[in-house]
């Protein structure tokens, strides 16, 4: 059975559909790419998938024993964040808190699953330090260490390398595909990068005003592939 | 100096003002870190105007203890503030400003029209800059205070990692089942709860300074959320601790006084950050 399955999913803003009659289904160990143009309605597809915003129809069904609310998930970094004083323990914690349900504070058993995940990401180094003096890159490693703190199966990841430099980029997607390959997390992400994406990803889904859903060797040979592999010239993805 | 002051503690009402002083500049501290950082500031300053109208209105319903009738007139303009805040895409900010100023003008021509009071301007003045109101407390607006003081803090320790998740990343937490709009909801309770009761200490114009001043010191020079929180209440307690003391001996008005301690605190926290900086630089 498949972790997540849309179907004939309509979604937008106030009764306007940005996006129209999407069906998609995600399985363990998948690891999707959701690409398409700015505005396209990327962002909004995933904050429906979180409950964040209800679709207009269409459902968003979770199967294989996964709960509504048991996914990590890595947003956008927000203004709110950049200038945040609390420390990297402090964040990664904080991705406990679907597990602790009415209960006030921490039990040791959260804080040790925190502290795996840190040196699960290398963070550990600068457990104590302020979130707002790391780095992007670190800064990006801690919220997905929070993000495994809520659940070790399904992460959604928000455009994960957006403003990293290119060699930070790199690790990133290496650490992502290191949590997909060896520990089977099950990875939906938002991309730009339609070169990153066919590289990594098993699956695409191309949102649009026609959606493209399928494996990677399907979307190669797609028309919208193959357009937009025309205007961006052959070098980049041999 | 001393014994003038040992003999002014000698007196309830300044014990009062120092235990209810206190507790205030506690609770006041606690939730200013996640009102600063929310940037809901502007819901402290909107709702200390709404208190004063609601102030103006008890007095002229002739309601004897106003807190009965301004706290939950306090609470509702909070969750209405918290709403048009979050729906209003424009203009919401405008529509908060309607609402604090037309309160203060409505509070103020109310207490003209209906006061019976032969000193209108002083009545203003004192609910305005909480000039001499610490002082004149009674000992059932003191158990009042400490009640609703004890019941803040409770509510923060309890609440505290929620309020951080909250405070730090409202999709996050929406997205892994946290009730945000209800914590948000409780937040805007407690911070109008906490605007009433220090009222009574720097008056309705005064405290968002209160609440702002030792939030942004403590985020000059700590860098954990549990450190920044700790240290803004401490320095908030000593700060109106002094201000007090201060002002009972200069026979300078209290709530003003305690500001401009908190304003010397927080240059003192900037200059601390400024020599790390150069330090480490």
């Amino acid at each position: 059975m498949a972790q997540l399955t849309c179907s004939h999913l309509s979604l937008g803003y106030e009764g306007q559909a940005i996006l129209k009659d999407l069906n998609f289904t995600v399985h363990a160990g998948d690891y999707l790419c959701i690409v398409g143009e700015n505005g396209s309605g990327k962002s909004t597809l995933m904050k429906t998938i979180l409950g964040l915003q209800k679709p207009i129809s269409g459902s968003i069904t979770f199967g294989d024993g996964l709960r509504p609310g048991e996914v990590g998930y890595l947003p956008q970094q927000t203004i709110v964040q950049r200038d945040f004083p609390a420390t990297v323990q402090e964040i990664v914690l904080s991705g406990c808190q679907a597990r602790m349900g009415r209960r006030p504070f921490y039990s040791a058993e959260e804080k040790a699953l925190a502290a795996s995940n840190m040196d699960r990401m290398g963070i550990t180094p600068f457990a104590r330090k302020c979130y707002r003096n790391l780095s992007g890159g670190q800064q990006q490693r801690v919220l997905l260490a929070r993000a495994l703190c809520a659940t070790q199966r399904l992460l959604l990841l928000d455009e994960p390398v957006s403003g990293l430099d290119p060699q930070v980029t790199a690790e990133m997607y290496a650490l992502i595909q290191e949590l997909n390959q060896k520990e089977g997390v099950t990875i939906l992400m938002i991309s730009h990068d339609i070169v990153a994406a066919v590289r990594y990803a098993t699956h695409i889904l191309h949102v649009n005003r026609a959606p493209f859903f399928g494996t990677v060797e399907e979307y190669r040979r797609s028309p919208l592939f193959l357009s937009f592999a025309a205007t961006e010239g052959s070098d980049q993805h041999a | 100096m001393l014994d003038t002051l040992s003999m002014y503690l000698q007196f309830p009402f300044v014990q009062y003002a120092l235990i209810v002083g206190v507790l205030i500049a506690l609770c006041s501290s606690l939730l200013g870190v996640t009102l600063v950082l929310k940037r809901f500031s502007f819901i402290g300053d909107g709702l200390s105007h709404v208190a004063f109208g609601a102030m103006a209105i008890a007095g002229v319903l002739h309601i004897n203890n106003e807190m009965i009738f301004v706290l939950p007139a306090t609470i509702l303009c909070a969750i209405l503030l918290l709403r048009t805040g979050k729906h209003a895409k424009t203009q919401g900010d405008a529509a908060i400003a309607m609402l604090s100023v037309g309160a203060l003008a409505i509070g103020y021509m109310l207490l003209n029209l209906f006061s019976t009071s032969s000193n209108i301007s002083g009545d203003v003045c004192s609910s305005l800059f909480g000039s001499t109101s610490i002082l004149t407390l009674n000992t059932l607006e003191v158990w009042l205070s400490v009640g609703l003081s004890v019941a803040v803090v409770a509510i923060f320790l309890l609440f505290y990692n929620k309020i951080f998740a909250v405070t730090f990343d409202e999709d996050f937490a929406r997205a892994s089942g946290t009730q945000v709009e209800a914590y948000n909801l409780l937040i805007a309770i407690v911070i109008a709860v906490i605007i009433v009761l220090a009222m009574n200490l720097v008056g309705s114009l005064l405290i968002s300074a209160l609440i702002i001043f030792p939030a942004m010191s403590a985020m000059r020079v700590f860098r954990s959320f549990k450190s920044v929180t700790l240290f803004s209440a401490v320095l908030s307690v000593v700060c109106s601790v002094l201000g007090i003391l201060i002002s009972i001996l200069g026979s300078t008005p209290v709530g003003s006084t305690i500001v401009a301690v908190d304003l010397v605190g927080f240059l003192i926290c900037c200059l601390i950050s400024f020599i790390r900086s150069r330090a480490s630089a």
